[in-house]
């Protein structure tokens, strides 16, 4: 546990930092937006009811899907045109500044609206100008309400920016995700107070500010204005810091570059999807690399579509995939061929249409298979999913967010003619408690989790070869595959990881009792490859 | 001084007036009230001589130039205004109320300060007490001081005055008639003020326009209007005060 909290502790300077700068950004973009478009408006009566609507919609949608949305959008529209990535800090930034708009330009236009026409027009009458009449009476007097609004809006934008991760921006959200997935509750407990102490201080600075303002405090001017500078600056210049300290340095001093040969890469980016898994692989890639004198920065908890176009785009260098999702997924492939056949369409495939190249498996499968309680399957006699689809009428199915829409799940129901009495989709990790405890009768579970064997799953056979194997893969973008030093290293772990090896250091991270973090896990699991 | 030349107001494009072919000349050191019911223009009449309002027709000159060909924020800062509401502006001290119309006009701040000071003084309101209190913390008397203060503080020599004692208690109110009146000679102020308040006109004003349906009923001195009204309605208006003077004589010899 300890050693638990040291880990979280160590990533909180970038995390913090990181969700600090998407706040403050946002907030001010919102700001310089909101209130001018907000005072138009109260000039421009017509466009009152439109502008207040397009707000109100955006607010709608749910926070994760927004975020989500703008990573396609960038893409589509070349980064709005600027190039702008697709991927991290400006998909979070444009999002969240969307979501700032609505409270800051409702409460600009009621607050414009609620002052006495009696004191714009005794403005007027002492000879002010539109501008004047602005600046000196009609934003002073309603800025009890738009700093209303803008504090409605920080507290929204800072809870709002934790759902960042999954578009591959760090922010306090690693943490949430992270912890989500690998059953660390207290991690997931950390980054909710974290996020929330965030907003309350940022929250209260402001309102400090807006009474110190309108009581003629001085004192608490200088407080509040002192923590929310201390906080602006922290956030527009921190994560510059903390990322580098987080690009952890190589372990031992390379060999200087040989005269002639180009220059290598020298940091090495690895991203990871939202599984334990994942996160262990991610720190067995990076140790290896800075014991071979590269240093790496991870990217945590990408969403799986996220972290293919970030590869084939180069914003990251290297992460696992398998096979059979590159295939169902991107290559739209409906056949299942002999895994051998499929390993290599799929490598040319990611070659030619991507410039990816796969460096192979790494020695392991992790394939979608439907598994049940060992108990169950022999009390009705299943062993393959063909006696199960007699039974499936009585049964309850469950699965992670993206099986039930996934090519393979169709293909499946088609090849042997399932039909559940009920589906239900499940975190990954709540999946294994719900088949343990009875509320799903089968999963799609994943073949290396070590709960298959620790909850005592029986896997049940796919005699036609419905789903497609899922060799785990290592996948490096073109700028890394081009440095033959940094593909060395990473070929050194193709073909080491057994699957029994695999699933013991996956369970070892997502067990309830004695839980190591991803980082020991993959020390156990590098000490494996010297055997 | 200022002169007012058939103007005319109409909101729907000439459907209907608010105020009619008007017009009047009002000399300098006048102190011209425009007396009648609400709605019948008076209030209308007053913000189109400093372009708070844009006549329709006719044409406004004050002092010699005619308002259209001038630059409606320039006049207006030109010309001394004491609202119906006060309209103290609430986040500002009173120092900062008073000063407002010079430092538009970019004085420097020691010459604001000590400008405000001085009408802080003419208005009788001590200013080392008053200056740095907000509008929140004064009496309705003690504001509408501190409106009119801020109505002379660039030195006009025109103010207009919108039911400025209204709100008032009678005793208040009956102070600052006076108070203004002494204001008005001492600065040689020409005054233009709009009230519905018989008795005030009566003790302010050195001419009555009394206003019906957007139009003069009659112009006159308070003499003239008392001894000699033209119209009925004007005759009708000017026996209230009578009535009511005649209603305390008669409690009085009651002796209730």
């Amino acid at each position: 546990m300890s050693t638990n909290f040291r880990e979280i502790l160590a990533d909180l300077p970038a995390n913090l930092a990181n969700h600090v700068k998407l706040c403050v950004i946002a907030l001010v973009v919102g700001v310089l937006v909101s209130v001018p478009l907000g005072i138009y408006v109260n000039r421009v009566r017509w466009l009152r009811y439109p502008v207040l609507t397009v707000a109100s919609v955006i607010q709608t949608v749910p926070g994760l899907a927004l975020l989500a949305l703008m990573v396609p959008l960038l893409v589509y529209t070349g980064g709005l045109g600027l190039g702008l990535s697709a991927f991290g800090f400006y998909p979070a930034v444009i999002a969240l500044t969307l979501y700032s708009f609505l409270p800051i330009l409702r409460n600009t236009v009621t607050g414009i609206e609620g002052v006495d026409p009696d004191m714009v027009e005794a403005a007027r009458g002492v000879g002010m100008s539109q501008r004047q009449v602005l600046m000196e009476v009609l934003l002073p007097l309603s800025a009890p309400t738009i700093i209303a609004g803008i504090r409605t809006a920080t507290v929204w934008v800072v809870g709002a920016a934790t759902l960042a991760t999954p578009v591959g921006q760090k922010c306090l959200g690693n943490y949430i995700f992270a912890g989500l997935q690998t059953k660390n509750w207290v991690m997931v407990s950390f980054g909710v107070v974290a996020s929330a102490g965030l907003a309350i201080i940022l929250d209260t600075a402001i309102g400090g500010l807006e009474r110190a303002w309108s009581e003629r405090r001085r004192k608490l001017a200088w407080i509040s204005g002192g923590v929310l500078t201390t906080i602006v600056i922290l956030g527009l210049i921190a994560p510059r810091i903390a990322n580098w300290m987080q690009d952890e340095p190589p372990v031992v001093a390379t060999g200087k570059v040989k005269p002639g040969e180009a220059k290598g890469v020298t940091s090495v980016r690895i991203g990871t999807k939202t599984f334990t898994e994942q996160y262990i692989l991610a720190q067995v890639i990076a140790k290896s690399l800075r014991a071979a004198g590269v240093s790496t920065s991870v990217k945590d908890s990408l969403g799986s579509t996220v972290i293919f176009d970030a590869l084939s785009r180069g914003t990251i260098d290297v992460y696992v995939d398998y096979s059979g999702t590159i295939w169902a997924n991107y290559m739209k492939r409906r056949d299942t061929p002999a895994p051998w056949q499929v390993m290599a369409e799929t490598t040319g495939w990611l070659a030619k249409q991507h410039g990816i190249r796969n460096l192979g498996n790494l020695g392991f499968e992790n394939a979608y298979v439907l598994a049940m309680k060992r108990t169950k399957a022999d009390k009705l006699g299943v062993k393959s999913i063909r006696d199960l689809a007699k039974h499936a009428s009585s049964l309850k199915v469950g699965g992670d967010y993206e099986f039930f829409s996934r090519p393979e799940w169709r293909a499946l129901r088609s090849a042997y003619g399932l039909r559940f009495s009920e589906k239900t989709s499940y975190d990954s990790t709540l999946m294994y408690e719900a088949v343990k405890e009875g509320n799903a009768d089968v999963i799609a579970a994943f073949s290396s989790d070590g709960r298959i064997a620790a909850y005592d799953l029986a896997l049940l056979d796919d005699p036609f070869n419905a789903i497609p194997p899922y060799d785990a893969i290592l996948l490096v973008s073109k700028r890394v595959a081009n440095d033959a030093r940094v593909v060395r290293v990473l070929q050194k772990l193709v073909g080491q990881i057994k699957l029994g090896v695999m699933q013991r250091a996956n369970l070892m991270v997502d067990r309830d009792s004695d839980k190591k973090t991803a980082s020991q896990a993959a020390d156990w699991l590098l000490q494996q490859f010297n055997r | 001084m200022i002169a007012l030349n058939k103007i005319s107001k109409s909101y729907d494009g000439g459907a209907t007036h608010v105020v009619r072919d008007l017009s009047l000349t009002i000399g300098r050191g006048e102190l011209i009230v425009l007396l009648g019911e609400s709605g019948c223009g008076k209030t209308t009449t007053l913000k189109m001589i400093n372009r708070l309002v844009d006549h329709t027709s006719g044409t406004i000159e004050v002092a010699g130039n005619d308002v259209r060909d001038r630059d409606p924020v320039e006049l207006r800062r030109g010309i001394g205004y004491v609202f119906q509401g006060v309209g103290l502006f609430p986040h500002r001290t009173v120092g900062e109320n008073v000063g407002v119309v010079p430092r538009l006009l970019q004085w420097p701040s020691e010459k604001i300060a000590a400008r405000v000071d001085e009408l802080l003084t003419l208005v009788k309101l001590e200013p080392g007490t008053y200056r740095d209190r907000s509008p929140a913390q004064l009496s309705g008397g003690q504001r509408q001081r501190v409106g009119v203060a801020r109505a002379l503080a660039a030195r006009p020599d025109i103010v207009l005055m919108d039911e400025p004692f209204g709100a008032l208690d009678p005793i208040t109110r009956d102070e600052l008639q006076t108070e203004y009146k002494r204001i008005h000679k001492e600065l040689d102020l020409t005054t233009v003020l709009v009230t519905h308040d018989i008795m005030e006109a009566l003790v302010m004003a050195t001419r009555i326009a009394v206003m019906q349906d957007g139009a003069i009923a009659q112009l006159g001195t308070p003499h003239e209007l008392l001894t000699n009204p033209t119209t009925d309605y004007v005759a009708e208006l000017m026996k209230k005060p009578r009535q009511q003077a005649s209603v305390i004589e008669a409690l009085l010899e009651g002796g209730v």
